[in-house]
């Protein structure tokens, strides 16, 4: 059972002079007696150093704080406080002037770590009520920018060290010189909102927690590079997304912040929303674009770059949301209080979706320059069930993973892509030992053929017989040849595909081939999963000293595969099982073995 | 109202203030739900009903009840600030109808912090 509380009693000299240890004893002594010892843990600690209030205690998580207790005060503790939630007044701390004060909880990791920028409203404002960010400096930066000249606009976002939070990194401010040197008579914003890694979901947060947010960055980018219009390309599996964006866009209308005229001034910028499919590659600018325009999402050749001809064949800056989430930060603190953040070439902060085998599940922001370990461990909580962490895969489908020796890289866009993988929008994919990294790659290889639009036969073609390899592997019937193909392939494929999807499908396999070969060849050579979680290589099986025949496994097979009689040793039908693992989570007496399949042979 | 000039930017910026602190008002305090899609796929629309239900039952009406996105923790989702006064907001996590119920006779009606379902004191 979890812990519930955790109290700390003093030991430090004085409290056991003024009587701690009898304090101690009588509290000990209740828990057990309401049978709540085991929720409730009893820390000693070192003095604490108010030694005239003695014997002193505190209660977390509350942090409430006990003073000059005595024996007796500990049964009422534990009745009053532990059982019914009630603090003991009377013996609460006072502080001189008589009013009680509790003392501040210890805060939590997963909150103290983060500094929050792109996502300092999320969950502290009302996303529906525009006046809530107008409280918290909302269209301030709008406001301070029109004030000023678009060249020194674009030099604070170049001097901020800001950089692309959707993947690539590319530096914003630069991305906005070009786009305002290319002559036109009509440029455009384009918000990509696209968000499409399995995992990541810190574009969502950001659009439905903090949609006005958005509309100010890209309103800022607008004036920057000279454009009086805007798209948001937000895909339609984000409805309360949209519905609060379509909100947002209305009250920014009514208060002045959007249409002609804005803060008085001759610059107008308008926002309309463009609800994509949800294809994967219309996250690539150039299927992105296409997409707006009406067309199917396929990308085209690069040059020309948006900066020249986007939407429209007109000039065009795309972003991505959590880029935009920045820009009115930076104009509001200044771009050295941003660069002061992060490492030497990822400046500020960057936005996090933990997801897998991790205890706190979530969106965090931290530095650049924050190690796995500590976004891992410290913030992320770990590992749960005890489990070994095996790897992270970062940058989705596009990325890589990064095993265990690696966990004290600071995290930045270089760092990451030295170990063969890439930022890229930030979600992060924990793994535990129970995870078949070969099976990993052929996961992502999988999503990557599905959302292959087709137009280049390097990736259309070229990823399907990756995928054919992999499955072959998974399943036991790989050869040593294989993996020289897999990596031809690779090579292949990254060189010549005409976009980002198929330039970078390959990386989780060549990153899993870097890291865990031995797997690869664990698979073909022994025909072992050596996590025991490729079904074609591992069965079930009883393990009779330790079977006690309670037909637990029996009930919850659904093929019938299991036979006993009650009370006697069962048995597994290793031709009817289909490997599901129910019998293995409902064995109570851990007599359910999970094996290598090939181990079942010469066993039997 | 177009707003036209820094100072009426202002001007709200202050006045959204003494209301988010309830000064503006009369309000007491205000409860916050997270209302993301992970806060929403776990229950927090049952949650907020049980917050405004609970808080007509028992006539309470000084106190505002406020949506907001996702606060980051999505594991201890739905979750619920509570913020009295002056006081420092309180964090619960995994607030269920039975727990939205508890919070507004405990913590709003009698000042009790609600220490097994607490997730975080302070501002995020």
């Amino acid at each position: 059972m979890a812990v519930e509380n955790t109290i700390l009693i003093c030991a430090g000299g004085a409290c056991i002079s003024a009587g701690e240890e009898s304090v101690k004893s009588v509290l000990e002594e209740e828990l057990r007696k309401y049978a709540i010892d085991d929720v409730v843990k009893v820390v000693e600690t070192g003095c604490m150093g108010s030694c005239n209030l003695g014997p002193i205690m505190v209660i977390y998580p509350e942090g409430v704080f006990y003073q000059k207790l005595k024996p007796q005060d500990a049964k009422e503790i534990v009745e009053e406080h532990l059982l019914k939630g009630r603090p003991v007044q009377r013996l609460l701390y006072k502080g001189p002037t008589g009013e009680i004060k509790p003392k501040a909880k210890e805060e939590l990791p997963f909150f103290t770590r983060q500094v929050k920028v792109a996502t300092r409203n999320l969950g502290v404002i009302d996303p529906i009520n525009i006046e809530e960010y107008i409280a918290n400096d909302g269209y301030f930066a709008l406001e301070k920018v029109l004030q000023m000249t678009p060249e020194d606009l674009i030099e604070e976002i170049k001097t901020s060290g800001l950089r692309g939070r959707g993947g690539a990194g590319f530096p914003t401010g630069l991305k906005w010189e070009f786009t305002r040197k290319s002559k036109s008579d009509e440029k455009y914003v384009i918000c990509n909102a696209d968000e499409g890694d399995p995992g990541a979901f810190m574009d969502r947060s950001v659009l439905e927690g903090d949609p006005h947010t958005v509309l100010e960055g890209m309103e800022i980018a607008g004036y920057a590079i000279g454009a009086h219009h805007g798209y948001i390309y937000v895909r339609a599996e984000y409805p309360l997304a949209i519905e609060r964006l379509e909100i947002a866009i209305s009250q920014a209308h009514e208060y002045g912040f959007l249409g002609e005229h804005i803060f008085g001034t001759d610059f107008s910028f308008d926002v309309e929303l463009r609800i994509g499919a949800g294809a994967f590659v219309c996250g690539e600018e150039t299927a992105l674009i296409q997409s707006v325009e009406g067309k199917r999402g396929q990308p085209v050749q690069k040059p020309p770059f948006p900066a020249q001809k986007g939407v429209w064949s007109k000039p065009t800056v795309i972003n991505n949301v959590e880029t935009l989430a920045n820009i009115p930060v930076i104009i509001n603190k200044g771009a050295e209080w941003f660069a002061s953040m992060g490492t030497e070439k990822s400046k500020g902060t960057k936005v996090f979706a933990l997801a897998g085998k991790i205890n706190n599940a979530g969106l965090v922001e931290v530095p650049m320059g924050t190690t796995l370990r500590e976004l891992i461990f410290d913030i992320g909580g770990g590992i749960p069930n005890g489990k070994k962490f095996k790897a992270v895969q970062t940058g989705g489908p596009s990325g890589g993973c990064i095993p265990a020796e690696y966990l004290d890289t600071p995290v930045d866009y270089d760092s990451l892509m030295k170990l063969g993988t890439i930022m890229g929008s930030g979600g992060m994919v924990v793994m535990d030992e129970d995870t078949c990294m070969v099976d990993v790659a052929r996961f992502f290889l999988q999503f990557t053929t599905d959302e292959s639009c087709g137009k280049c036969t390097p990736c259309r073609e070229g990823t399907k017989k990756m995928l054919g390899i992999l499955n072959k592997i998974v399943e036991g019937k790989g050869e040593m040849k294989d993996i020289d193909r897999l990596e031809n392939l690779a090579k292949t494929i990254k060189d010549t595909a005409l976009c980002g999807l198929g330039q970078t499908a390959p990386n989780p396999v060549l990153s899993t081939l870097r890291y865990f070969r031995d797997e690869y060849e664990a698979h073909i050579k022994e025909k072992r999963c050596p996590a025991k979680s490729c079904k074609s290589l591992i069965a079930y099986k009883v393990d009779p000293n330790k079977c006690v025949g309670c037909t637990a496994c029996a009930r919850a097979c659904p093929v019938g595969a299991i036979s006993g009689e009650i009370k006697k040793v069962h048995k597994v039908d290793q031709d009817a099982c289909i490997k599901c693992g129910s019998c293995y989570e409902v064995c109570r007496f851990d007599a359910i073995e999970k094996i290598d399949a090939v181990d079942l042979v010469t066993s039997s | 109202m177009k707003i036209k000039s820094l100072e009426e930017l202002q001007k709200i910026k202050e006045k959204t203030l003494r209301e988010i602190s309830g000064r503006e008002t009369n309000k007491r305090g205000r409860i916050v739900v997270g209302m993301g899609t992970c806060g929403i796929s776990a229950g927090a629309k049952d949650t907020l009903r049980a917050i405004a239900d609970e808080l007509e039952k028992q006539s309470v009406d000084d106190i505002a009840v406020i949506q907001s996105g996702c606060m980051g923790l999505c594991e201890v989702e739905p979750t619920v600030e509570v913020q009295i006064g002056d006081e420092e907001p309180v964090i619960y996590g995994h607030v269920d109808e039975k727990q939205a119920r508890r919070i507004v006779r405990e913590h709003v009606m009698k000042g009790k912090i609600l220490s097994d379902i607490l997730v975080k004191r302070g501002k995020v």
